[in-house]
């Protein structure tokens, strides 16, 4: 339970993490939070040459608004900022409401946004808000920076589009719209565990109560997020109403393809996907939500 | 691989420097370099909070942090929450409601809830239970511990006022 020896440096610039990323490639880790990294490291599932440590990169942490009243994460911004941000709390609330449930208070005070999405854990809630939210993640290397949508960008487990010398730098939500409304659950044995099964939605709502465009994301029912289109489309257009929630859910529930493991079986997981599907959309669509 | 780095913190209000390989974490550097095993190590992944302490006034995992990490912070542990010698309103509580068996888990809750009361003086019960959710107890005493906290903070805010 103790990691092994591994070369340390932390940088004090972006430039310098990225000279050191580049002369390493394969055998060198970047530090973020750490809160998922160093158990991986304490239990040996990890043994890279040189850790290069972003704590001490300036620049790489904050949350501002941009021009379009969307939403700029830096990666190396804590969790617990994100928490207990006025700003992200008004222009995007379904990533404030999903915060609280990634694992604990001392855990959010060091575990980053940046390094949460490039971990790409399945079962996590933060590459679930980025997909449902269509946010744009950037990725800086040494010869610039480009673009990945959430939707390109996990690929599997512990697997993302990230290449060889690249660092994941910011996050960019796009504005959230007056009429948006949105839902979030998820069920863990215990709270602040990684979900066994979760789900996001984002439902906008017309003035006439008809659904215009929906997002159902679940989460920790296969090798990443994954949107549940089929039922997305069935309550695009519709005035909602309970069967036509049930109806959504059970698609989401079809859509899925979970595994089995000590945790859960696939097919309680699947059962959890459309009961955790119908709840999100009742939130969402609930008049008191509507009302805020 | 195993280069030394010299570090500089403060560790319960004294400086502190030595040098540290890259490996050795928060906890272990804590317990074995300045004898403070007060903190307590209990799963080594996060998940039980017995090893918590305040870094730069936030409660963080010491096990999930790197001594060379903590290079020019403020740590405070279990052993520092005593004001002169005296116990502190939060662990004086702790004693009073019979809040610890073995007392294992006890370091952790206390930097968390103490941390925790910093930022929210007046928690309702169940922000209580929230804030103490990732500190394990295995001798089935979280009904004490959360009166303990409760009744702490209590007594905090007639202080204060």
């Amino acid at each position: 339970m103790k990691p092994p020896a591994f070369d340390y440096a932390a940088p004090g610039s972006l430039d310098e993490a990225l000279a050191l990323l580049a002369a390493k490639r394969d055998g060198a880790k970047l530090l973020a939070g750490g809160q998922s990294f160093v158990p991986a490291l304490n239990f040996r599932l990890a043994r890279p040459e040189l850790i290069i440590d972003l704590n001490r990169v300036p620049g790489l942490a904050g949350i501002r608004r941009d021009g379009d009243g969307g939403l700029l994460i830096g990666a190396m911004t804590r969790a617990r900022a994100i928490e207990r941000s006025e700003v992200v709390a008004r222009s995007n609330p379904l990533l404030h409401s999903a915060i609280p449930w990634i694992a604990h208070v001392p855990i959010r005070n060091r575990g980053t946004i940046g390094g949460s999405l490039a971990h790409a854990d399945p079962a996590a809630e933060l590459p679930a808000i980025a997909l449902a939210c269509d946010a744009i993640l950037v990725a800086t290397g040494i010869l610039g920076k480009r673009d990945i949508a959430a939707r390109d960008f996990f690929l599997g487990v512990f697997t993302t589009a990230l290449r060889a010398g690249e660092i994941l730098t910011e996050i960019r939500f796009p504005a959230w719209p007056p009429n948006r409304r949105h839902g979030f659950a998820e069920f863990a044995r215990r709270h602040g565990d990684f979900a066994i099964v979760g789900v996001a939605a984002t439902i906008d709502v017309a003035a006439d109560g008809a659904v215009g465009d929906a997002r159902i994301v679940v989460f920790g029912a296969g090798d990443t997020p994954r949107r549940a289109r089929e039922a997305e489309a069935a309550l695009a257009g519709s005035h909602p109403d309970t069967g036509a929630l049930q109806r959504a859910a059970a698609l989401a529930a079809n859509h899925v393809d979970p595994p089995s493991d000590h945790h859960a079986s696939a097919e309680y997981r699947r059962e959890l996907a459309g009961t955790l599907t119908r709840r999100v959309l009742e939130q969402a669509l609930a008049p008191r939500a509507r009302a805020a | 691989m195993s280069a030394r780095h010299r570090i500089v913190l403060t560790v319960n209000g004294q400086r502190v420097e030595r040098d540290v390989e890259a490996r050795m974490t928060l906890a272990d550097f804590l317990r074995e370099s300045l004898d403070l095993t007060g903190t307590h190590l209990g799963c080594e992944h996060g998940a039980c909070g017995a090893c918590t302490v305040q870094l730069d006034g936030n409660s963080v995992r010491s096990c999930l942090i790197f001594a060379v990490q903590a290079d020019g912070a403020r740590v405070t542990t279990v052993e520092g929450l005593a004001v002169k010698g005296t116990l502190s309103v939060l662990q004086r509580s702790f004693q009073q409601h019979h809040a610890l068996q073995c007392g294992f888990c006890t370091p952790g809750m206390l930097t968390t809830a103490q941390a925790m009361l910093a930022e929210n003086p007046d928690p309702s019960a169940e922000e209580v239970r929230r804030a103490i959710s990732g500190n394990l107890c295995r001798c089935t005493g979280y009904l004490p511990v959360v009166a303990a906290i409760l009744d702490a903070a209590a007594q905090l805010r007639s202080e204060a006022a």
